[in-house]
C-alpha cells in the first residue's frame, strides 16, 4: 500500500492545476491518469481556447497543456505522476486501487480529489451501433493524436461548439464533412465557428435529426428527417446522405462512477449535463476531504476546470495540513475567476445548475 | 488513411512495425492504439456481438465503453482502442465473449 498526503484522479486541466497548487502548498501529491499522457481532453484541442488571459484563452489547447505540464515539473519533488493507471476501485476506508499495465496497486491519500472529466452521451436511433458512428472525442483523438483519418466523408450530430469545431478539425485535416445538423431551430455553438464552416462550403442545418443509419457491416449511408420549431418530426421530409462515418457530439455527461462507487451524495442536474456530486464552495463533497474539480463536477469548460483545481488543490492541502502561504488571496481569488466566467446570459444554465448542487453546510 | 499533412499538428509516430490481423500481415506504428492502425488499414469490424452477432466497431476511443473488444495475442476483451501495438501482435476479430484459453 502506497500512502500519500493527495492523490489527485484524472490529470486533465483540472487534475493538473489542482497538483500544481497542492505541491505549491508544501503537499505530497500523486496524479492517476489511465491514459499514456497527460493533459485530459486538451491533448486532441488543436484550436485556440476562448476565455480570459489568466485561463491561457488565444493559445491552443495541446499548448496549454504543455504549459500546465513544465509547470508540474517544478514540484518534481513533491509530485509523482502515474500514467496509464487506471483507478478502478475507490473504497469507503478510503483506499484507491489502481490497474496499472496490469498490475494491481493500492493508494491510501489522506485526501483526495476527483477530476476524471467527462464521456460523451449517446443518440437512440436504429442501427446507431454500425461500425463508423463514432463520438466526437474518439474522431478528434484518431485525427488529431494520431493522424489517422476517420473515414472518406464524415457527418456530424451536435452543433455546439464540439460539434462545430470538431467538424472545422476535419476540414483542416483533409476529411470532407458533409453537413452538421442538430435538433433545435438555433446552433449551440459560437456564430464565428459556424460561418468559418458555412465559408468552406459545409452546411449547417439546425432541425434535422438522424432517423436510421444503413450499412451491412459497417455505416454507408444515413436517413434525416426535418423537425419543426418544437423538435417534432415532419412527415415526408426523409432525405438520404451517403456517408462513411457519422460523428456523434451532442455534449457530455460526467464521469462520476468512483463517486457514486464511494458514497458521495449525488443529485441529477440537467444543467450539469446529468449527475454530478453535491459540494461546499471550496469543492469538497459530502465526504470528508474529498474534493471534486472539472467537468466531473458538472459539463463546463477547461478554463472553469482549470480554476476549480486550483481551488481544490489549495483546500484539499489545506485539509491534509498545509496551508499555502497566500491561502485566503488565492482562494478569493480562483472565487472570483469562477465567477466572472459564470457570468452574463451564457453562463445562466451554469449558475442555475450550481445553486442546485450546493451542499448546505452540516453543523460542526 | 493516415493524414499525411496538416497545417496545425506534426504527429510523433513509433517505429514502423508488422502485426497480424485474422492470420494477415499489416503495418502499424508501435505505440499507437491497435485501433488507428487497423483503422488506417480500412478495417472497421472489430467483433461481433455474443447474442445477434452484430458487427462493432470502436465508438469512445479512450478505453470508456467496451466496444472495441478484440483478442489480442490469445487474450480476449482487449480494448484495442487503448491497447499499444507492439511488433508481431496477433490481432483477432472476438466473436461473442471470447474464450480464455
Ligand atoms: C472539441 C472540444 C472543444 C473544446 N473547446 C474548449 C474551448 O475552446 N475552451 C474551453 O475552455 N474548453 C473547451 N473544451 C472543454 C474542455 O476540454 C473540458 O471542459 C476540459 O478538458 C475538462 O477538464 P477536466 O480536467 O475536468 O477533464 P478532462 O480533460 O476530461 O480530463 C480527465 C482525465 O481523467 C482521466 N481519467 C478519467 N477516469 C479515470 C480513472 N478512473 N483513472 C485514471 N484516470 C482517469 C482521463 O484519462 C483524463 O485524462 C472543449 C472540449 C472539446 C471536446
Ligand atoms: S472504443 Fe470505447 S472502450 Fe474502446
Amino acid at each position: 500500500m502506497i500512502h500519500t498526503e493527495i492523490a489527485i484522479v484524472g490529470g486533465g486541466p483540472a487534475g493538473l492545476c489542482a497538483a500544481i497548487k497542492a505541491a505549491e502548498s508544501g503537499a505530497k501529491v500523486i496524479v492517476l491518469d489511465r491514459n499514456s499522457q497527460l493533459g485530459g481532453q486538451l491533448i486532441k484541442q488543436t484550436h485556440m481556447f476562448f476565455g480570459s488571459q489568466k485561463q491561457y484563452a488565444s493559445h491552443r489547447g495541446i499548448d496549454i497543456a504543455n504549459i500546465l505540464i513544465s509547470k508540474l515539473e517544478d514540484y518534481k519533488d513533491k509530485i509523482t505522476v502515474m500514467l496509464d493507471a487506471t483507478v478502478i476501485g475507490l473504497y469507503e476506508d478510503r483506499v484507491l486501487t489502481v490497474d496499472q499495465g496490469g498490475k494491481y496497486i493500492k493508494i491510501k491519500p489522506d485526501t483526495l480529489i476527483i477530476a476524471t472529466g467527462a464521456s460523451e452521451k449517446f443518440q437512440a436511433f436504429p442501427n446507431n451501433d454500425l461500425p463508423g458512428i463514432y463520438g466526437a472525442g474518439a474522431v478528434q483523438t484518431l485525427m488529431n493524436v494520431y493522424g489517422v483519418a476517420p473515414g472518406e466523408s464524415v457527418f456530424m450530430v451536435g452543433a455546439g461548439n464540439i460539434g462545430l469545431i470538431v467538424s472545422y478539425q476535419l476540414m483542416q485535416a483533409g476529411i470532407k464533412v458533409k453537413g452538421v445538423i442538430c435538433r433545435g431551430p438555433k446552433f449551440g455553438g459560437y456564430a464565428v465557428h459556424a460561418s468559418k464552416l458555412r465559408r468552406l462550403g459545409v452546411p449547417v442545418m439546425p432541425s434535422h435529426k438522424v432517423v436510421y443509419a444503413h450499412g451491412k457491416d459497417k455505416l454507408e449511408r444515413i436517413t434525416l428527417i426535418k423537425l419543426d420549431e418544437n423538435k417534432k418530426e415532419i412527415p415526408g421530409t426523409e432525405f438520404d446522405i451517403e456517408v462513411d462515418v457519422l460523428c456523434i457530439a451532442t455534449g457530455l455527461t460526467p464521469l462520476a462512477e468512483l463517486l457514486w462507487q464511494m458514497g458521495c451524495e449525488m443529485k441529477y442536474i440537467s444543467e450539469l449535463s446529468g449527475h454530478v456530486p453535491l459540494r461546499d464552495k471550496n469543492l469538497m463533497t459530502s465526504l470528508d476531504g474529498i474534493y471534486v474539480a472539472g467537468d466531473v463536477a458538472g459539463i463546463e469548460e477547461a478554463s472553469s476546470a482549470m480554476v476549480e483545481g486550483s481551488l481544490a488543490g489549495l483546500c484539499a492541502a489545506k485539509a491534509a495540513g498545509h496551508i499555502h502561504p497566500d491561502f485566503e488571496a488565492l482562494v478569493a481569488d480562483c472565487h472570483k475567476q469562477l465567477y466572472d466566467l459564470r457570468s452574463g446570459p451564457e453562463g445562466e444554465a451554469i449558475r442555475k445548475g450550481l445553486s442546485k448542487a450546493e451542499l448546505k453546510e452540516v453543523g460542526l | 488513411m493516415r493524414i499525411e499533412q496538416h497545417p496545425i499538428i506534426t504527429f510523433n509516430k513509433g517505429r514502423k512495425v508488422q502485426f497480424t490481423f485474422d492470420g494477415k500481415v499489416y503495418e502499424g506504428y508501435e505505440g499507437e492504439p491497435i485501433a488507428a492502425a487497423l483503422h488506417d488499414a480500412g478495417i472497421r469490424v472489430l467483433g461481433h456481438t455474443h447474442k445477434l452477432g452484430r458487427p462493432r466497431g470502436f465508438y469512445c476511443a479512450i478505453g470508456n465503453c467496451s466496444s472495441c473488444l478484440m483478442v489480442v495475442n490469445g487474450k480476449p476483451n482487449v480494448r484495442v482502442c487503448v491497447e499499444k501495438l507492439k511488433e508481431g501482435m496477433a490481432v483477432e476479430t472476438q466473436i461473442g465473449r471470447g474464450d480464455i484459453k
